[in-house]
């Protein structure tokens, strides 16, 4: 077994237009690891996604990418203001983002929904006014 | 991998090793090795950016001469809608489709008539029950390529008909035999006249394959001269055009797209956007839309290198060119439209192996990544391309791929020296 490989981000809050670049960077990584194309599309998505929460909710955060040969865990960690209800935003449509953000394009309630949809397995750790922690993992073998 | 003839090319006597095209090949093909810069033949696609930008001409595309059409009884020419923009004071297109008959060719054959018949076609096609969309257009070769390199999840969205230039030829060389039962398919010779390099690699690449009618390939820039001496705009032409706004709108971007009719698309040029748009494709984020136009070259294929004139400035002639033609001379019942010829599809496209995967073991490319992070941190991080590569990431990577340690870098190298 090769040792496992970490990609780090810093996904800066303060600027919306570069929110993606992380997805755009794993995406390629992956691609020269030889990933089928498939597993590489489900984690550019979930990935984009939890960037984009994070700097529509959180002002940014770090994402980690760990890659084994089994398996792509996709770590996402914000100091944001946390999920208060997590049944409740893992809903679809729901949303709380503000209307600068809907005027955006963004903010359709879809972001959770997508990134449970996309990874086979999520865990969210939240604590309101604290922060959040979501852990998604994509399996290669399934 | 199936070997890939390419058309664009160095001249190495030119070439300076200056680092101009280094930076601004977005699949990072290049290389400067010995002074000179090196293309690698799995990473091109042909898209002609640097061509566009090495400021020594070093970079040229390859393509047929006039004379090559010698060897042929009968003669035809397919001019892309985008010579049309390339003239000054010309009213009309008759006198460019004139003035190629002078220059020697029997018969001529606009591809826009061909691009009519595809965008009605288009408009059935991306209506097809159970096709993956967003239906991708297959009209820019180079986008085509990219997409098999480097997005081989969307392939599946390639739109299976054939770009207007593969049914012109057919058509072309239909109508030549129809005409003259005297000919023989062989004597028949179709030369299609291109605005970009990207349109010689697809027709060198599939000819077999796709069974293409296309005997050579000239540029623009090549027939110009040539043609613009030849034509005559203040004398009476007979009227040879045959194509209407629709045809002639494919030249600039967005023009096949309004082709559709409706507004459920996306149109995109010049290969960084185009390259944008296929990783938000691949995220899933764009608008919900059915068909999505790319051209690799800027403004569309009036931009591209193997023109003449500047791209906005050949979209504004072909806008008035337009203005008073049919919206379309396809000449297609409203019944007709409903149901597409087989000729127009293809079923598979080429099979390319991804560019840049770092070896066929998963284990083996995760330490191979691993060693170039590792090389990558200790690098400066400026992407100069004075070591010959794009980026130090670049740098690192061709190091680890050629099991040569730590690479090169001037400017560590500087930097020791100070010390």
């Amino acid at each position: 077994m090769a040792e496992p490989l970490v990609f780090h981000f810093d996904v800066d809050g303060s600027d919306f237009t570069s929110a993606g670049q992380a997805s755009v960077q794993i995406k390629k990584s992956l691609r020269q690891l030889g990933l089928p194309s498939e597993i590489i599309r489900r984690v550019s998505i979930a990935m984009y996604e939890g960037e984009i929460n994070m700097v529509i909710h959180a002002n940014g955060g770090v994402a980690d990418v760990i890659v084994t040969e089994d398996c792509v865990e996709i770590i996402l960690k914000d100091q944001g203001p946390g999920i208060e209800n997590v049944e409740q935003a893992m809903q679809e449509g729901f949303s709380t983002a503000t209307s600068t953000i809907h005027s955006l394009g963004f903010g359709a309630g879809m972001g959770l929904p997508n990134m449970k949809r996309y990874s086979d397995t999520m865990e969210i750790d939240t604590v309101v006014g604290v922060g959040t922690t979501i852990t998604m993992k994509i399996f290669l073998n399934q | 991998m199936a070997s890939y003839e390419h058309s664009v090319l160095l001249d190495r006597s030119r070439c300076t090793g200056c680092t101009t095209c280094l930076h601004h090949c977005p699949t990072e093909a290049i290389r400067i090795r010995d002074g000179h810069a090196v293309i690698s033949e799995s990473r091109c696609i042909d898209c002609g950016e640097c061509i566009r930008m090495c400021p020594h001409k070093a970079k040229k595309a390859v393509s047929s001469k006039l004379e090559d059409m010698n060897r042929f009884k009968y003669k035809i020419a397919l001019p892309a809608p985008t010579l049309y923009g390339q003239f000054d004071n010309m009213e009309d297109v008759d006198y460019v489709l004139d003035g190629l008959l002078k220059i020697g060719f029997d018969d001529v054959f606009e591809v826009s008539k061909a691009a009519e018949l595809v965008s009605a076609y288009t408009r059935q096609y991306i209506k097809t029950q159970g096709i993956r969309l967003p239906v991708i257009s297959s009209a820019c070769p180079v986008v085509v390529r990219l997409i098999g390199l480097m997005y081989p999840s969307l392939s599946e969205n390639i739109m299976r008909l054939h770009p207007p230039v593969t049914m012109a030829a057919k058509m072309a060389k239909e109508r030549a035999l129809k005409s003259n039962p005297e000919l023989k398919p062989e004597d028949v010779g179709v030369c299609f006249i291109t605005p970009c390099p990207g349109k010689v690699s697809y027709v060198n690449n599939n000819r077999e394959h796709l069974g293409l009618d296309i005997d050579e390939v000239v540029s623009i820039s090549d027939v110009y001269f040539m043609l613009i001496n030849a034509m005559k705009p203040d004398t009476e032409v007979k009227s040879l055009s045959d194509s209407g706004m629709i045809g002639i709108g494919w030249a600039s971007s967005g023009g096949e797209s309004a082709a559709i009719l409706n507004d459920d698309y996306l149109a995109a040029d010049g290969i960084e956007n185009v390259i944008h748009v296929l990783n938000q494709i691949e995220d899933g984020n764009i608008p919900p839309v059915r068909f999505i136009e790319l051209n690799a070259c800027p403004g569309g294929c009036v931009g591209g290198v193997l023109t003449v004139q500047n791209p906005f400035i050949a979209k504004a002639r072909l806008q008035s060119l337009r203005r008073y033609l049919p919206v379309s001379m396809n000449y297609l019942s409203p019944e007709e439209e409903q149901y597409i010829p087989d000729g127009y599809f293809f079923d598979r496209l080429p099979e390319y192996e991804p560019a840049g995967q770092l070896s066929s073991s998963m284990a083996e490319s995760m330490r191979m990544m691993a060693d170039i992070q590792k090389i990558r941190e200790q690098l400066p991080g400026i992407d100069c391309g004075a070591c010959g590569a794009p980026t130090c990431r670049a740098n690192a990577e061709d190091a680890v791929r050629k099991g040569i340690g730590f690479p090169y870098c001037p400017i560590l190298k500087a930097r020791e020296a100070e010390k």
